[in-house]
């Protein structure tokens, strides 16, 4: 009880700063996802294999927000638990353990520990050590995955995977319709989990940390458990991603562990805004659009464009497009205020 | 043994006229360059395109090379890295990958995928023996190189007027421009400088590193281990750092090839993990 109030005090403090933005979303974005989803499936229903792909992309980008937006932990090694999930998740498969649901809670739980462990190495250091820690980390678990051929087939992947039907009834389509309902329910669930996350004691302790450790830290708040925690479940949740790539595509390969996906899953929370939820669903669509209409143009070089708008976003939008659209709502309620001062 | 010994010092040297220019910026700035190594990548082509194209001597080549990667730092300097000074680190880092990722295809549309190599001069491809084992001139003139800059660095740092104006602004930034230090023009033209040695390194060791579009990327890490072992704002901790570093990467890849860079990324954490200010920085 104690702590829910301590944290309320310390994140009221912290919003007045911001102009809410770190104001936590609602039930309001788990209808937005389903609406979204499923006006995508019965409108574009050839798209499947890219909605899905879409869904994986936010969800991963949720685990990171929770990671970075929440608890202020910044990270460019995040790919190294989504890379875990995929492995475990289609090493399990392989091995004949085929039942995705379990096979996908295993990815989660091993990622989940893995970033647990991490999570210590974390929390001495400011900003700067963290980067080049996670990012060293990273790195280190893909080469060593490049290394252990034995097991992850190196450069070659993981291949021939298959995943028996979801709950006996289901079976992986060519259409990719399993999939992307599969996904979509993981989503949901997660988005769900995380927005109750939010405003429960645990993420209004997470926020007052945030924005200010040693105030949180003087109010009660266990800083170090917060965060070890935090980064756990954001691990996990990246596991459960790179799992439900894994079983959906059927394949794994190195490059689920690449700093490259680390480094997007960063600009997509960025593009989208951090710490709101929103942000890493909206910046999924948003960056997933993009690259298909920019890989359509210029197929080998479309990296050019990745850090274009990466270099484009921290100059003109450092708050990402949640940030930009609150910030002209904002405005346009001091607007409307101003106007109708004189009448009254 | 001695091969080990010889060639982990030529390759720490030019670890070192990559890194050093970072270190300096970092400690002087507050500012995460993770784009440094695409300066090193660009002295590597322009020697490369001299050769190739105009036929230019290798040893001329060194020079335009530096050059080129300072003009171009000075040019982005000016343009974009002032912008970004004063925002926070993860802004910085994410803004420099933008960078990194920029340059990578940039190249890989101008010059190929491709690993690109230069012919050497005969005259750097004798060998001379030393000890139990020969050296050739080409490891000599990158050793020497490297040291004569090293030396020439930090007799600049403690020697001169501008070394001292650094050092004061690298202490503090705020009390060095309030007695009159021009800090920016002197982060220009020291970020510029940086990208020069890194631009050098980059044509110098054509040979050690090798060169592809993948450079910025795949050096990133060892530019990170030189600051991270050597701190920053000094020229002695870096340059003991990339030493360091360069005999015991060439040790692991000559004895342990199957542990492949994992020992490096390893030491990394764990030197950051145990000391986040850096082996060599200064107590304070």
């Amino acid at each position: 009880m104690a702590d829910e109030r301590t944290a309320e005090i310390a994140v009221s403090g912290a919003e007045d700063r911001a102009f809410g933005l770190a104001e936590p979303a609602g039930i309001g974005l788990l209808w937005a996802i389903a609406l979204g989803a499923l006006g995508t499936a019965w409108f574009f229903p050839l798209h499947l294999a890219l909605a899905a792909d879409i869904l994986i992309l936010a969800l991963f980008a949720l685990s990171l927000d929770l990671v970075l937006g929440f608890a202020g932990i910044v990270s460019l090694g995040h790919a190294a638990f989504f890379g875990t999930g995929a492995y475990v998740a289609g090493l399990l498969a392989l091995a004949g353990w085929r039942e995705p649901l379990s096979g996908l809670l295993a990815a989660g739980v091993v990622a989940g520990l893995l970033g647990l462990v991490a999570s210590f190495l974390l929390l001495r250091g400011r900003d700067l050590s963290r980067l080049m820690v996670t990012l060293g980390l990273g790195m280190m678990l893909h080469e060593a995955a490049n290394k252990a051929a034995w097991l992850t087939g190196g450069a070659d992947g993981l291949q021939g995977i298959r995943i028996d039907p979801i709950a006996g009834l289901f079976a992986f389509d060519l259409f990719g319709r399993t999939a992307f309902f599969y996904s979509l329910s993981v989503t949901l669930l997660a988005v769900a989990l995380l927005v109750r996350l939010a405003t429960s004691p645990f993420g209004l302790a997470l926020r007052a940390i945030r924005a200010n450790a040693l105030r949180a830290r003087l109010l009660g708040i266990d800083v170090e458990r917060h965060l070890v925690i935090a980064h756990g479940l954001g691990a996990g949740l990246a596991g459960i991603a790179g799992g439900l790539l894994a079983q959906t595509t059927q394949f794994v390969s190195l490059d689920v562990l690449a700093f490259q996906r680390s480094a997007e899953v960063l600009l997509v929370l960025l593009l989208g805004g951090a710490g709101n939820l929103w942000g890493a669903v909206v910046g999924a669509v948003v960056f997933k659009l993009a690259h298909e209409t920019l890989a359509s143009i210029t197929v080998h070089y479309w990296t050019f464009w990745l850090g274009a708008m990466l270099v484009v976003l921290v100059l003109f939008a450092s708050d990402g497009m949640t940030g930009l659209a609150r910030q002209l709502a904002h405005r346009m309620r001091r607007r409307a205020g101003a106007r109708r001062a004189p009448g009254s | 043994m001695t091969t080990v010994l010889l060639d982990g010092i030529a390759y720490g040297m030019i670890l070192f006229l990559m890194a050093v220019g970072l270190s300096v910026t970092m400690g002087l700035m507050n500012l995460v360059n993770l784009a440094h190594g695409a300066f090193a990548m660009l002295g590597g082509y322009v020697t490369v395109v001299s050769i190739e194209r105009f036929g230019i001597s290798y040893f001329l080549c060194l020079p335009l090379a530096f050059l080129v990667a300072a003009i171009f730092g000075l040019v982005l300097e000016r343009l974009l890295y002032r912008r970004i000074y004063e925002r926070d680190h993860l802004d910085q880092v994410t803004f420099t990958i933008g960078l990194v990722f920029m340059a990578i295809a940039s190249a890989d549309w101008l010059m190929g995928a491709q690993q690109r190599l230069v012919e050497l001069p005969e005259l750097l491809r004798m060998r001379i023996p030393i000890l139990d084992t020969s050296l050739s001139l080409y490891r000599l003139l990158v050793i020497g190189v490297c040291a004569v800059l090293a030396l020439a660095l930090q007799l600049l740092l403690v020697r001169t007027r501008l070394g001292m104006q650094l050092r004061a602004a690298v202490d503090d930034r705020r009390v060095a421009r309030g007695l009159g230090i021009p800090v920016p023009r002197i982060f220009a033209a020291v970020f510029a400088f940086g990208c020069g040695l890194a631009g050098l390194a980059g044509a110098l060791g054509i040979e050690v590193l090798g060169l592809d579009p993948s450079f910025p990327l795949r050096w990133i890490v060892y530019f990170l281990l030189v600051v991270a072992v050597g701190g920053t704002g000094t020229v002695s901790g870096p340059f003991f750092a990339s030493l360091l570093l360069g005999i015991a990467d060439v040790a692991i890849r000559y004895w342990l090839p199957e542990l492949g860079a994992f020992a490096i990324y390893a030491v990394m954490v764990v030197v950051l993990v145990l000391r986040p200010h850096g082996l060599f920085a200064r107590a304070g």
